[in-house]
């Protein structure tokens, strides 16, 4: 396990320290959850979930009450223009 | 007569012979707040104006009406700030809705009052990774008040509180409620709407009362518990009347005692309080019976490749663009995502999500994850077979009381591995209780300990008996 690697795909820029210290300590971490491996696991089927529920669905609508309104949702962003939430330039 | 020494079913006594009023407590409370939370940092912050408005209206007919309840702070309340006790978040968020939760309290005529410290994003078993400020155990303020539910465990057993809401992901209500000496429930899983929670560990994380009774919390998850049209995963079960079982005997009640969470590792005096609980149980007409879940051993490593997969995933959203923090030094997309969830994430955090990045990336998922998710298939199995032979399961919460700040936190592993008794709850979707059992000396202090008390799925009214009749004697 690269750390490096690992933050890249996690979108978080480590600096050099934080690369060091989680590095040693995620391995130390990795190490003690190789005892799964000791496990036989033949024909047991995974639990995603501890009910026994599935396909729990609703109408593909809107619902009215559940909306929050434009305003509501702007108030917390870092930074609005023209009743947009403002980025950096992503398209070049 | 201090409202905020008072438990929820003495505060609504109080208001029906119109000794006080909900402003009353209020005032009291927010008094014994400035008082006494220097020392504790329980709360990350109190807004009494916008709970005395909300006293105002509230209809005092309803079982909570007026009762003021503190909230952790990863639960969305209108109006509140909410920061899942992080940088990431604090200061840049306030709620624009309530969690299902706390519109059930609000229909109850609760007043959501207080926002409760806690480890940050929930990841800690000792509130020292809060991302704001440290909270303290109220017994003894140089230890820990338990995690990650800290500041909702501390602001309870203080008394600068009638009762919180906490969450509970591999223990963090019960290990907390053990540590401060406080009543804890974690509900089975679905129970409770997830609906406005921050998430961490989507299949395991569960909303539940601290309070300082039995009946106390019986009331609360009375009140919180139920179907939930926005959470795909909440139950559609009716709730049974969970106070029906409060002062019910548990005369022929089968409880079962792990033997592998009453092994090596358990300090001597938190294993001799518990088997003197044991000892009253059984004085109490219940029958003790051994029994095993032989894959205790993996429970740790099972939780903390699932819990931080699902968290890598719930906590992508805080990437600078909606909401939260976002770097001043960004200039380009990555670097909004990169830098904001650098400077805003604590260490823990940023490790979890790590590793659980790692566990679900490609080459890797079918070795850790998708063996995780079978081995938790065996777990929960250890516990549908033990609930055919017992009624509820007895146990210690944690391993040790609690222990000094700072002692366990240069070693993340050694924090991870005193989850034991209470992680394997979450991977089975069980429900379970802590309820004081007493306290040990350490240091010259005064500790308290818990007795671990699992039901089956929706067994929640057997908890309640028992520990109900447990806590009386």
């Amino acid at each position: 396990m690269n750390v490096r690697d690992v933050a890249h795909l996690a979108r978080i820029r480590l600096t050099d320290e934080e690369a060091t210290e989680y590095q040693s300590q995620l391995d130390q971490i990795l190490q003690y959850i190789e005892q799964l491996n000791q496990i036989d696991i033949e024909g047991i089927e995974p639990t995603a979930h501890a009910e026994d529920i599935f396909d729990v669905i609703r109408e593909d609508a809107a619902i009215a009450k559940h909306q929050l309104s434009q305003e509501a949702v702007l108030a917390n962003a870092p930074e609005t223009a023209h009743d947009q939430i403002k980025m950096p330039k992503v398209v070049e | 007569m201090n409202a905020a020494e008072l438990t929820i079913a003495q505060l609504r006594d109080a208001y029906s012979q119109g000794v006080l009023t909900p402003a009353d407590a209020l005032q009291s409370l927010a008094k014994s707040i400035d008082e006494k939370d220097g020392d504790i940092g329980g709360y990350l912050s109190h807004d009494l104006d916008r709970a005395l408005a909300d006293a105002e209206s509230v209809d005092m007919s309803k079982p909570l009406g007026g009762v003021p309840i503190a909230i952790k702070d990863l639960i969305n309340a209108k109006g509140h700030p909410c920061a899942a006790a992080s940088k990431i978040l604090h200061g840049k968020y306030t709620s624009p809705y309530d969690a299902t939760v706390v519109r059930k309290l609000r229909e109850a005529g609760a007043i959501p009052f207080g926002r409760a410290n806690m480890d940050e994003f929930a990841m800690g078993s000792s509130n020292e990774n809060s991302g704001i400020k440290p909270c303290r155990n109220p017994h003894d303020t140089d230890r820990i008040p338990g995690g990650s539910s800290g500041g909702s465990a501390a602001v309870v057993a203080a008394n600068i509180s009638i009762a919180a809401l906490g969450t509970d992901t591999g223990g963090s209500i019960r290990q907390p409620a053990s540590l401060c000496g406080v009543v804890g429930v974690k509900p089975t899983y679905g129970r409770v709407s997830r609906y406005g929670l921050i998430a961490f560990a989507s299949s395991l994380d569960q909303c539940g009362p601290l309070t300082k009774t039995v009946q106390d919390a019986a009331l609360v998850l009375q009140t919180i518990a139920g179907p939930c049209e926005r959470d795909s995963t909440c139950l559609d079960e009716p709730v049974p009347d969970y106070t029906a079982a409060i002062g019910q005997d548990i005369k022929g009640l089968k409880v079962g005692l792990p033997k592998e969470y009453f092994a090596e590792g358990l300090d001597p005096a938190v294993k001799e309080k518990v088997e003197e609980a044991l000892r009253t149980l059984e004085s109490l007409g219940a029958e003790t019976v051994e029994i095993s879940l032989p894959n205790t051993e993996h429970a740790v490593a099972t939780y903390y490749i699932i819990a931080t997969a699902e968290a890598s995933a719930n906590l992508a959203r805080f990437d600078g663009v909606r909401y939260g923090h976002r770097s001043a030094e960004a200039d380009d997309l990555l670097g909004v995502y990169e830098l904001s969830r650098d400077e805003g994430f604590g260490a823990e955090v940023k490790r979890r999500i790590l590793l659980g990045t790692y566990v679900l990336s490609s080459g890797y998922y079918d070795a850790y994850y998708l063996r995780a998710q079978k081995v938790r298939t065996l777990i929960r199995k250890d516990f549908t077979e033990a609930f055919q032979q017992v009624d509820v399961i007895a146990s210690p919460v944690s391993p040790t009381p609690a222990f000094k700040i700072g002692e366990k936190s240069s070693d993340p592993l050694a924090m991870y591995l005193a989850d034991i008794y209470t992680i394997s709850a979450n991977l089975a979707g069980i429900c379970g209780i802590s309820v004081p059992c007493g306290t040990v000396d350490e240091g010259g202090s005064d500790l308290p300990v818990g007795l671990q008390l699992l039901g089956k799925p929706l067994g929640e009214s057997d908890l309640f008996r028992t520990a109900h009749a447990f806590e009386q004697a």
